[in-house]
């Protein structure tokens, strides 16, 4: 499957594309298919996204999962500070991660 | 320390006003990520992983105490309750929001900071010995000449767009505490019959292409300096590769030409720019240097009570010799045992800052290997020093031992990196936890990078790790060899790389290779450069 993500433009943080808009969960994010240029060139030109690109990724029963590690690493938050991420009341929350 | 002037404090100012509408026309949509991202970068803005990462500038890793207390203002303020002291002797924030820079950026300019030139391709933050002005090697006080480099460099209307980004580091000691070969221009200030004039190396630097910077003018005179340097620009503006992101650094240049062909062309450049005047008079050198006048050193001559093993030994490896009887020079590690190398909370910045007021004459530098440094303590404080930081965490007894590691950010924070770094420092310096142990291995200098950008200076290590991605899985290689010392060198890599715990476990086994060949005092480097690879090679790989 196909994610589109980028960051937001105010505070920098990553963002993921959900079918009618911008989550800040990977778990939100949905398959864009053979729509993502399209989608990202819409998004980027009414500047709701800063930085856009697709990325490949898998779905499973927790939701979708970035097929590269750094895409990982962005989808929670840095992996040697736990409580900076995302889900910081959750230990187990990186384990996908690397 | 250097007081910001009139005309200091009104283009810092002013570039803030100046940011500040710009990061209103882009939040507004009046113009392109495109369009903002070099004006964001001119003020030191990045776009990172998870959020916009912000790099301040620290002239020569010189500040004072109320910039260090402005430094966590911020950290508290406007980001996550901490800053992460880098390799260039810098600051940065990784949390920040655009919509807050401009106020912060502000706030900054109040202690007379910015983050103008932290990025781009412009001459970068100068800098120099973490322990100028205090350390018993030095000739001459570098401070002055670099802050003379800064005010040339700032704006700089011909060099704020060279080929690619520009490092100069100055130094005054034989003993090289900056990796001053290591960068594009490294200025070594010496004396010859009584002058003072310095030694001029160009075209080193490490990255994808580590070269050491060979030497171009073995004496240029303090009063030519300027000109010198402005010519040595001048060459590499001019023919510096604008083509190819990789080949367009100075090194690239002198390499490809050869040292003497740019040293003739610098030479012909020189006579020319010599004419211009662009030397500053003895007076305006005299101004800047009254700035970076000595303390009144006024303590005695005591050493202080040993009694205390911990102390003793955070005296016997943190504490080093001061030019001034009756004073010392403090390293604070910023390397904790299972800490993020360079990280600092903000109530740990505070504590040093408090502790530089107090003790230190209102100094602190920082060092490019990201520990603190208060040059100026009296012997008879070091104890009240010590305890303080070991109130705050700050006093590990580490310096140059093999869990003082230089890390980049790597995977968890750059934008850049192919693979983490801050883990590996982590489980390294974990192992190796017992203090024993390390103070036994000795000065052994470990650098990681998560990429072959190598902000990390892992070609500088004596074992130096290097993160790549293979196939979406990190990898690491390890290198050999390298130092940023005067006994400047670049690793060699060993062979295949390993996984992360592979790396940690090879690296323990190269320091059993290295307990069990090593002679008298040799440190790790000495005993690799006697007995070369194979051993180790053996011991890793079987």
């Amino acid at each position: 499957m196909k994610l589109l993500t980028g960051n937001e433009l105010g505070s920098g943080a990553v963002t993921w594309w959900t079918g009618s808009g911008w989550s800040l969960h990977v778990e939100d994010a949905v398959d864009v298919g053979e729509h993502g240029e399209a989608v990202l060139h819409a998004e980027e030109g009414a500047r709701r996204v800063n930085a856009p690109y697709i990325i490949d990724a898998v779905a499973t029963p927790q939701g979708p999962r970035p097929a590269h590690i750094k895409d990982r690493v962005r989808a929670l938050g840095p992996t040697v500070r736990p409580d900076l991420t995302l889900k910081p009341a959750d230990p187990a929350a990186g384990d996908w991660i690397i | 320390m250097y007081k910001y002037d009139h005309f200091d404090q009104s283009i810092v100012d002013a570039r803030v006003a100046e940011f500040r509408d710009q990061v209103n026309r882009r939040i507004a949509g009046e113009i392109t990520e495109d369009q903002f991202k070099p004006l964001r970068l001119m003020n030191g803005l990045y776009l990172q992983l998870h959020a916009y990462m912000l790099r301040v500038a620290i002239p020569y890793g010189t500040l004072d105490s109320r910039q260090m207390r402005m430094l966590a203002h911020i950290a508290r303020k406007y980001d996550r309750d901490y800053g992460h002291f880098t390799t260039r002797q810098n600051i940065q924030y990784n949390w920040i929001k655009l919509e807050e820079c401009a106020d912060l950026l502000e706030e900054l300019a109040t202690v007379e900071m910015h983050a103008i030139q932290t990025s781009g391709n412009c001459i970068r933050n100068i800098s120099s010995d973490q322990y100028a002005g205090a350390a018993a090697d030095e000739v001459a006080d570098p401070r002055p000449w670099a802050e003379l480099l800064r005010q040339w460099s700032t704006f700089h209307p011909e060099f704020s767009y060279l080929p690619r980004k520009f490092k100069i580091a100055v130094i005054a000691s034989p003993e090289d505490r900056a990796a001053m070969r290591l960068h594009d221009i490294g200025l070594e200030l010496v004396r010859q019959n009584g002058e003072l004039g310095a030694r001029v190396f160009v075209g080193g630097g490490m990255g994808r292409t580590p070269m050491i910077a060979p030497e171009i003018n073995p004496f240029v005179k303090a009063n030519d300096l300027l000109s010198y340097i402005e010519a040595c620009l001048r060459v590499y503006n001019r023919f510096g590769r604008r083509d190819n992101i990789y080949k367009a650094r100075i090194k690239i240049l002198v390499h490809e030409i050869g040292a003497d062909e740019y040293r003739r062309q610098v030479a012909e450049e020189f006579a020319h720019v010599k004419t211009l005047g662009i030397d500053p008079p003895l007076a305006e050198l005299e101004r800047i240097s009254a700035f970076f006048a000595p303390p009144a050193f006024d303590a005695a001559d005591v050493e202080p009570d040993r009694s205390d093993p911990d102390f003793a030994v955070w005296l016997d490896q943190n504490v080093k010799p001061h030019k001034q009887a009756g004073y010392a020079i403090v390293n604070i590690s910023l390397k904790p045992i299972g800490g993020i190398p360079g990280d600092a909370t903000s109530a740990q910045i505070d504590v040093m800052a408090d502790l530089a007021e107090q003790y230190g004459f209102d100094e602190l530098r920082v060092t490019h290997a990201q520990n603190i440094v208060l040059p100026h303590v009296a012997k008879r404080d070091l104890h009240a020093v010590w305890q303080a930081l070991r109130e705050a965490d700050l006093a590990d007894a580490n310096l140059d031992l093999i869990s003082d590691i230089i890390a980049c950010p790597g995977l968890d924070y750059c934008s850049l990196a192919n693979a983490r770094s801050i883990p590996v420092a982590q489980k390294i310096a974990t192992r190796f936890a017992d203090m024993d142990r390390q103070r036994d291995l000795g000065e052994l200098k470990l650098k990681i990078s998560g990429c072959i950008n190598a902000c990390g200076h892992h070609h500088a290590g004596h074992i130096g790790i290097l993160g790549v991605d293979r196939k979406g899985v990190e990898n690491y290689q390890l290198t050999f060899g390298g130092s940023g010392a005067e006994d400047v060198s670049i690793g060699k890599i060993i062979g295949p790389g390993f996984d992360e715990d592979g790396v940690v476990d090879a690296v323990e086994k190269a320091t059993e290779v290295y307990k069990t060949l090593r002679e008298g005092d040799e440190r790790f480097i000495d005993t690799y450069r006697r007995v070369g690879l194979e051993p180790f090679k053996e011991a890793i790989y079987g």
